[in-house]
C-alpha cells in the first residue's frame, strides 16, 4: 500500500507548460520531499497526485493501478495544506469528523480514531475548539490530524511547515519525523527549504522549472550533486563556485586558471576535460580551510559573521564572491586579506553547461 | 443631560467652532430630520382621528379639541382657553362662530352666552390615541389574512432566493468553465431591466403556468435575483479555495461542500441578501397587484390600497396599518443586522 508512480507526467495551463514529464517512482513508507525554488511546479506536482490538477500528459499510478481519471476523493490520499485550510465553522473535533462522516463510516469507529489521533499529536484539550481559537502550531497538528484519521495510503503535505516560527518549526519537523517512523506509511513532502528536506527525506526530488534535477539521499545530493543547480541549492550557505579555464592536464591533474590568475590543481579522476575548456569549481564553505599559506588564494574580507561556534566570512577573490565557514572564532575585520586553501576541500567540477563532471569527491 | 449637551456640541480641537463643525451640525442634524421625520410623522399621526389628519398646521403628535357636555345643548361643545375683555382668562365651550365672532357658553353657568373674538380663543387640546385605527382594520378587514398572505410570500420567497442565488453564485465563484464571466455579466445585465418592461410577457407566463391567483405567482419571478447573485458571489470568491480542496480530498460531494462548507461561511452576505430579500418581497405591490385579483388571496400592500378610494381617501387606517406593515421588516433588521457586522468569528487559515 502506498507506492506511487508518474511515468511522464505533463501538465501545462493554457499555453504554459509547469511540468515537463516527469517520471518518478515512490515505494511503500518512504518519505519523498519535492524541493525546489518557487514556481518550479512541485506544488502543481503535489496536486496532480493528489488528484486536485488532472495531468495534460502522462500516467499516474497508485499501488499499480492508474489514477489518472480517479476523483480525488477516491484515490485514499490525504493531504495536508500549507495554510492548514482547516473549516472555520468547525470544531476541532468536527474538522476530524468530517472526511469519515463522509465515508459513512459508524459513529463509535470514528470516535476512536479522533481520540487516538488526538492523542497521538496531543490536541486532546483542544477538541471543541474552532481553528480560529488556536495558535499555529496547534492548527498545524489539527491538520496533521485531520490527513492521520483518515488512514490514508499516503500523506501528502504541501509546505505543511511554512507558516510556523523558526522554534516551532525546528521541533514539528523532528515530531513529523518520529510521524513518519510509527506510521511508516508513505508521505510526499514539498517544501522550498533545503534543510527540511535533508533532515527529513528518505530521498529527495530537487526540481527546477518543472524537471526533475536529480533524485537520491539526502546524502547523495550534498555529495554528488548532478548539476550547479542542486550543488548550489542544497547545503547551507550554498556552495561556493569559481569559474575557471583548464591551462594543462596531467597525470590525473588538471590545473585551473582563475580570473585574477591564481591557479587551482584539481584532481580530475578520469573526467573528460581537455586543455582550454572552461569549467565551475564548486566548494562547500565548510571545506575551506583559513590560512596564512601562501600557497593559497589570496581574498580580501568583506563581512565576518560571527556565529560564536564558527565563523562566516563573506571574502572577495578576484571579483568571485566567496563563503568561508570556519568552524571556531576568529579575528578577523573585514577590509583585510587572507590566504584561503582549497588542498583539502573535496572539489566538485561543473562543465560548461553546468553538468557534473564526472569524478570521484 | 449635561454630557448628552458635551456629547452633541463637541467641536474639533475643543475650542471655538470651526467651519467644519458648524457644516457637520447642519449636515447629521439635517439628516436626522429628514430620514427620522418622516417615520416619527407616520407614527404619530397614525393615532390621528380622520379631523387631526385635515388640520393645518399639522402637528407631530396627536392632539384633539377637548369637549364638554353642557346642558341645555344636544352635542358635545368644544373648549376654548379665552381671554376676556376685562383681561381675566376662561374655559368657555363654543355654542356657535359667526364671522369673527364666537359665541360661547360657561359649561358651569349654560343660561349666559359670551361674545368673544375669535383672536381671543385657542382650543384646549390635550393627547389622545385613535387606538381605533388600529383596532378597526382588524375586525372590518381581513387584515389577518393579508397578513398571512404576506408572510407566506415574503418567508418563502426569501427561503427559495437564499439557495438559488448561493447555487448560482457558487458556481460562478468556485467552478472554473468556459463563459463564466460571460454569464455573470450576462445576469448583471438583466439589472438593466426594470419590471415594467418584462411585466406583460411575464404575466402570459404565469398565466400559462396557471399561476394566475396564485401565491406561487407573486413568488416564483422573483426568487432569483442578480443583486443577490452578485453579493454572495463577490463574498464567495473572498473563501479560500484551499478550503473546497480540503474538503474534495475528505471525500465530500459537491453538493455537501455548497451546504457544509461554502453556505456556512458565507452567513454574512446570505444576512444581507436576507434582509434585502425581505424588505422587497414585503414591500412588493405592483407585481402581487397584478396577479392577484381574488381578495382573500391579497398581500398587506395590495390590501391597504383597499382604503385608498377614487374619491375618498381613509388616511387615519392606511397610517395605521403602513406602521403595522412596517414592525417585522424593522424586526428582521434588528435581529439580522449583527451577523453583517459579526462575519465569521474565527477563520481556520493563517
Amino acid at each position: 500500500m502506498g507506492h506511487i508512480k508518474l511515468t511522464n507526467v505533463t501538465k501545462s495551463f493554457g499555453a504554459v507548460d509547469v511540468i515537463h514529464g516527469i517520471n518518478l517512482e515512490i515505494a511503500n513508507g518512504e518519505l519523498v520531499v519535492f524541493v525546489g525554488p518557487s514556481g518550479c511546479g512541485k506544488s502543481t506536482l503535489l496536486r496532480i497526485i493528489a488528484g486536485l490538477e488532472k495531468p495534460t500528459g502522462g500516467e499516474l499510478a497508485i499501488d499499480g493501478k492508474v489514477v489518472n481519471d480517479t476523483p480525488a476523493a477516491d484515490r485514499g490520499l490525504a493531504m495536508v495544506f500549507q495554510s492548514y485550510a482547516l473549516y472555520p465553522h468547525m470544531s476541532v473535533r468536527q474538522n476530524l469528523a468530517f472526511g469519515l462522516e463522509n465515508t459513512k463510516m459508524p459513529k463509535a469507529e470514528i470516535t476512536e480514531r479522533i481520540t487516538e489521533a488526538a492523542r497521538m499529536l496531543e490536541i486532546e484539550p483542544y477538541l471543541d475548539r474552532r481553528p480560529g481559537q488556536l495558535s499555529g502550531g496547534q492548527r498545524q497538528r489539527v491538520a496533521i490530524g485531520r490527513a492521520i484519521v483518515r488512514r490514508p495510503v499516503a500523506f501528502l503535505l504541501d509546505e505543511p511547515l511554512s507558516n510556523l516560527d523558526a522554534e516551532l518549526r525546528g521541533s514539528t519537523r523532528a515530531e513529523l519525523a518520529a510521524l513518519h517512523a510509527r506510521l511508516s506509511a508513505t508521505m510526499i513532502y514539498v517544501t522550498h527549504d533545503q534543510v527540511e528536506a535533508m533532515t527529513l527525506a528518505d530521498r529527495i526530488v530537487v526540481l527546477r522549472a518543472g524537471r526533475i534535477e536529480q533524485i537520491g539521499t539526502p546524502l547523495e545530493l550534498y555529495n554528488s550533486p548532478a548539476n550547479r543547480f542542486v550543488a548550489g541549492f542544497i547545503g547551507s550557505p550554498h556552495m561556493n563556485f569559481l569559474e575557471g579555464t583548464v591551462e594543462a592536464v596531467q597525470s590525473g591533474k588538471a590545473i585551473a586558471a582563475l580570473p585574477g590568475g591564481q591557479r587551482i590543481e584539481i584532481a580530475v579522476n578520469g573526467a573528460n576535460i581537455g586543455k582550454g575548456a572552461r569549467i565551475t569549481v564548486g566548494v562547500r564553505p565548510q571545506h575551506i580551510t583559513v590560512g596564512s599559506d601562501a600557497a593559497g588564494i589570496p581574498a580580501s574580507i568583506k563581512l565576518v559573521e560571527a556565529l560564536g561556534s564558527e565563523t562566516v566570512i563573506h571574502a572577495d577573490v578576484s571579483g568571485q564572491k566567496i563563503l568561508v565557514v570556519a568552524p571556531g572564532q576568529h579575528n578577523l575585520t573585514p577590509g583585510t586579506e587572507l590566504r584561503l586553501s582549497l588542498a583539502a576541500a573535496p572539489l566538485h567540477l561543473f562543465n560548461e553547461r553546468g553538468l557534473r563532471l564526472d569524478h570521484a569527491v | 443631560m449635561s454630557r448628552v449637551a458635551e456629547f452633541l456640541l463637541r467641536r474639533k480641537g475643543g475650542k471655538g467652532w470651526h467651519w467644519t463643525d458648524i457644516v457637520t451640525w447642519v449636515w447629521l442634524v439635517g439628516g436626522l430630520f429628514i430620514m427620522f421625520g418622516p417615520a416619527v410623522w407616520l407614527v404619530g399621526s397614525s393615532f390621528k382621528s380622520p379631523a387631526a389628519l385635515a388640520e393645518f398646521p399639522p402637528s407631530i403628535l396627536p392632539y384633539v379639541t377637548q369637549k364638554a357636555t353642557v346642558e341645555g345643548y344636544d352635542k358635545p361643545l368644544d373648549l376654548y382657553d379665552v381671554t376676556l375683555p376685562d383681561g381675566s382668562k376662561a374655559t368657555l365651550a363654543e355654542v356657535r362662530r359667526i364671522g369673527i365672532i364666537s359665541q360661547m357658553v360657561d359649561p358651569q353657568k349654560p343660561g349666559e352666552i359670551i361674545k368673544v373674538n375669535i383672536a381671543e380663543r385657542t382650543p384646549v387640546r390635550q393627547m389622545s390615541f385613535a387606538t381605533g385605527n388600529y383596532t378597526e382594520p382588524f375586525t372590518q378587514f381581513d387584515f389577518v389574512r393579508y397578513l398571512w398572505n404576506s408572510v407566506f410570500v415574503t418567508v418563502t420567497a426569501t427561503l427559495i432566493t437564499l439557495v438559488v442565488n448561493s447555487m448560482a453564485a457558487f458556481a460562478l465563484s468556485k467552478y472554473e468553465f468556459r463563459g463564466r464571466t460571460f454569464a455573470m455579466l450576462l445576469i448583471l445585465a438583466t439589472l438593466m431591466v426594470p419590471l415594467s418592461v418584462i411585466m406583460v410577457p411575464l404575466y402570459s407566463i404565469i398565466s400559462a403556468l396557471g399561476l394566475f391567483n396564485n401565491l406561487w405567482g407573486v413568488i416564483l419571478p422573483t426568487v432569483a435575483t442578480p443583486t443577490g447573485v452578485f453579493i454572495l458571489r463577490q463574498y464567495m470568491l473572498t473563501i479560500p479555495d484551499e478550503l473546497i480542496d480540503a474538503a474534495r480530498m475528505d471525500k465530500a460531494s459537491e453538493w455537501q461542500i455548497y451546504w457544509r462548507i461554502i453556505l456556512p461561511l458565507t452567513a454574512p452576505a446570505l444576512a444581507v441578501l436576507a434582509i434585502f430579500s425581505v424588505v422587497w418581497r414585503w414591500n412588493d405591490f405592483l407585481w402581487p397587484l397584478i396577479v392577484l385579483s381574488r381578495k382573500e388571496l391579497y398581500t398587506l400592500q395590495v390590501g391597504l390600497s383597499i382604503y385608498s378610494g377614487e374619491l375618498n381617501v381613509q388616511w387615519h387606517f392606511i397610517l395605521a396599518m403602513t406602521v403595522v406593515t412596517m414592525i417585522p421588516v424593522v424586526l428582521v433588521f434588528i435581529f439580522l443586522q449583527r451577523f453583517i457586522t459579526t462575519g465569521i468569528a474565527g477563520t481556520g487559515l493563517k
